[in-house]
């Protein structure tokens, strides 16, 4: 925002009140309240304010409260967000960034826990990212809001108290990159968000039981990285997709067909894909640690995976 | 039916929203200011933060029920917004220029429309076309009285608002025919007219679709102004959409931020009665839509549709006000349209007899009578008009005609701005880097 003074954020509480999870904190206050918007609960309009905003030359940021209430502007990100570009024979660019906290946390109830990669990946023009450390997200933030394109940057409720030294000097993350968080040989396991923690743990215990995990935060959901999820593929032989949203149609379905797409020739086992059960996140605790994916999971598959 | 609308203009004022006061303008000695939800800081030091509502509600102590009891008496009824006087009056609404330019503007929505009928018969242009016949009195009376750089943004009853902007009949034209020469590279098609160049942003298939985006258009007029400090920056969005959309929640959304942030937009309500077979009287609770600016904060203002004059000076006071930064009004235009939804609607539930009332409004017309009747023209000047009008539209058809389709290579060229979106492919480089990528055989 102080580099360029088009970027503006919009959303609910995300002014006075910094924003529900803090992530606006202060920002009000240096840059004044037109800049940092307090949107009403209208979330279908503010979204198309946002993208009339980005067509006639702002710079927006959108936040969703909770990612599960950007379903409400889904004919704004559908129709508009992703479509005007090309309807518009080119002539209008969206620079918008969608953001927001989504994912199971601890017990917020089924609406709250949602997880929306699924549902806007099919939504051609837009660009899906998924941040998982303090380095990533803000690498990704910047690229997001210097992109063209307009980009949905996923956070998660129950990762913005990591903590992580970061560079002091300017520095941004590729947009259509994965990131390589473990080097490994024995079996290639794709993640993103806050399943790479799971994994992450997963892997500890794997590496005691003497694997090797070679551990990939795909980061870019929509487009995949094809290269290093290709040659990750082609080293190891074996895939395991460890995710946080639902099975049924979710990215690790989509990304399960483009490595058989592409790289079926270098598998020695099918792909498995973990994901959540399909079910409204349950309230109770033990209910809804049983819908997420956890270590012992994963521990589990990759010894099945790797027999 | 049509006759709960008579043809004079009723204003609705909203009552002085009393309510909190910021603690900077308890000094003021002028009447209480509305409360401003933004104070933008110039520099990070001097400005004090209007934080905490501990704040705020010290210093409300009036109730809000007076503004709740009192509003239905704040809709007051005036008279004719324009008297059509005779002939002898020196004020008359419009000059022998003036009323040519709207003419022939009129004249080129009807006929642009009327040949799209042809051309659809004919198989040069499909899907759902939506024609404009009848309701030209306001797209030309309000676009005429705007200048290049305001925005206009429509629904999918689009082509008259492009065309009364300023983009070419060729273009428009071109854009129905699919053809790579339109307005939108023929992307688009009937229900998408675009322009950059006049500030033309859409083209909606969707109703209500549109109304964020003319919302966000205003918004950055007003943050032009006072964040990047231009201080020039006084565009108006005119946001047109019909009875229909009235319903629905966007229109609500948006009526209230354009009237929270004093937003220079104007809500133009394209009442034609019906949409598609629903009736807005069987659609709506209170039908009479003007009623719902005040609800907000904003004026109402209901207009006969079907008289250029008397729309473009409602709109002249609508576009002022926001272009003074007074902030948005909702004009409810009762108009009518003389085909049916879309071309392939039969229009069999309209009473004929509807029908022929608002056909002998014809706004073409009444302007040609006034005209006369003021001896501002005569009938040859008319004519003249009328042939130009012809031969421009069709040179557009012809243009259209020999424009060249888009070629394969076009289909996934403006997917995304930055074509880097596409994504890295398995071989490692960006998949945009492949020349063919275009034509959409590189897998994504």
């Amino acid at each position: 925002m102080d580099r360029d003074n088009r970027v503006c954020v919009m959303g609910e509480d995300v002014g006075h009140y910094g924003g529900s999870y803090k992530v606006t904190r202060g920002l009000a206050d240096k840059f004044g309240d037109l800049r940092v918007l307090d949107t009403p609960i209208a979330e279908n309009a503010f979204t198309g304010m946002g993208i009339g905003a980005a067509m006639t030359g702002l710079r927006p940021i959108v936040e969703g409260m909770n990612m599960g209430f950007l379903l409400l502007a889904f004919n704004q990100i559908s129709n508009n967000c992703g479509m005007l570009h090309y309807t518009s024979g080119g002539q209008f660019t969206i620079p918008i960034v969608i953001r927001g906290p989504g994912g199971v946390g601890r017990q917020l109830g089924a609406e709250h826990s949602q997880r929306l990669e699924s549902y806007f990946q099919s939504i051609p023009g837009i660009q899906m990212v998924a941040c998982s450390t303090p380095y990533n997200a803000k690498g990704l933030m910047k690229a997001a809001i210097r992109s063209e394109n307009p980009v949905i940057l996923f956070e998660h409720v129950l990762l913005y108290n990591l903590k992580e030294r970061i560079p002091d000097e300017e520095y941004i993350c590729n947009l259509e990159e994965a990131e390589m968080v473990r080097p490994g040989e024995h079996i290639t396991i794709l993640t993103y968000s806050r399943m790479r923690y799971h994994v992450m743990q997963a892997a500890k215990t794997l590496v005691n039981k003497g694997y090797d995990p070679e551990v990939i935060d795909i980061r870019s959901l929509k487009p995949f990285d094809l290269h290093t999820i290709g040659n990750s593929v082609k080293k190891t032989h074996r895939v395991l997709i460890v995710e946080e949203c639902m099975r049924t149609g979710g990215i690790g379905a989509s990304l399960t067909a483009a490595i058989n797409e592409n790289f079926i020739d270098y598998l020695d086992a099918p792909i498995m894909c973990l994901s959540s059960q399909d079910v409204p996140t349950p309230y109770a605790g033990t209910l809804e640690e049983f819908t997420i994916v956890q270590p012992a999971q994963i521990v589990t598959a990759v010894e099945q995976l790797c027999q | 039916m049509a006759s709960a609308f008579s043809a004079t203009a009723k204003f609705a004022q909203p009552l002085p929203l009393n309510t909190t006061s910021s603690a900077r303008s308890q000094d003021k000695l002028s009447p209480p200011a509305l409360f401003d939800p933004f104070r933008t800081s110039s520099s990070a030091a001097t400005s004090p933060f209007l934080g905490s509502t501990r704040q705020l509600l010290c210093k409300s102590n009036r109730p809000l029920s007076h503004r709740r009891s009192s509003s239905s008496s704040a809709v007051v009824a005036i008279s004719d917004v324009k008297q059509k006087k005779p002939k002898s009056s020196s004020n008359l609404l419009i000059t022998k220029e003036e009323g040519l330019e709207l003419y022939e503007d009129m004249v080129l929505g009807r006929s642009f429309e009327d040949m799209c009928a042809q051309m659809y018969y004919r198989g040069k242009m499909f899907g759902f076309v939506h024609l404009y016949n009848g309701q030209e009195a306001v797209s030309t009376g309000f676009i005429k009285l705007l200048t290049k750089d305001d925005s206009v943004v429509s629904t999918y009853r689009d082509h008259v608002h492009a065309l009364s902007k300023g983009v070419p009949a060729r273009a428009v034209m071109s854009e129905l025919f699919g053809k790579t020469t339109g307005c939108c590279r023929g992307q688009g098609g009937s229900m998408h007219m675009f322009s950059k160049e006049h500030n033309v942003l859409g083209g909606f298939a969707f109703i209500g679709e549109g109304i964020p985006v003319a919302t966000g258009a205003a918004f950055t007029s007003k943050y032009k102004r006072e964040v990047l400090k231009e201080p020039n920056s006084d565009h108006v969005t005119l946001a047109f959409f019909g009875d229909g959309t009235c319903n629905n929640g966007q229109f609500f959304e948006c009526l209230n931020m354009a009237a929270l942030w004093k937003l220079p937009i104007v809500f133009v309500v394209e009442n034609n009665l019906w949409a598609i077979g629903m009736s807005h009287l069987r659609a709506t609770s209170d039908p009479q839509i003007y009623k719902k600016g005040p609800a907000f904060g904003m004026p109402g203002v209901h207009v006969d549709g079907m008289d250029v004059l008397k729309v473009r000076e409602v709109a002249k006071e609508a576009i002022g006000r926001a272009r003074r930064g007074e902030g948005p009004t909702l004009v409810e235009c009762e108009t009518y349209r003389f085909r049916g939804h879309s071309l392939a609607d039969p229009d069999e539930l309209r009473d004929p007899a509807e029908k022929a009332h608002y056909a002998a409004r014809d706004p073409i017309s009444q302007l040609k009578t006034y005209m006369f009747e003021n001896k501002l023209v005569n009938e040859s000047e008319l004519k003249a008009i009328d042939k130009k009008i012809d031969e421009l539209v069709e040179e557009a058809v012809e243009f259209a005609d020999e424009s060249p389709v888009p070629d394969r290579s076009q289909l996934l060229e403006n997917v995304f701005a930055d074509p880097k979106g596409f994504g890295i492919g398995p071989d490692g480089r960006y998949r945009c880097e492949d020349p063919k990528f275009t034509q959409g055989t590189a897998q994504v």
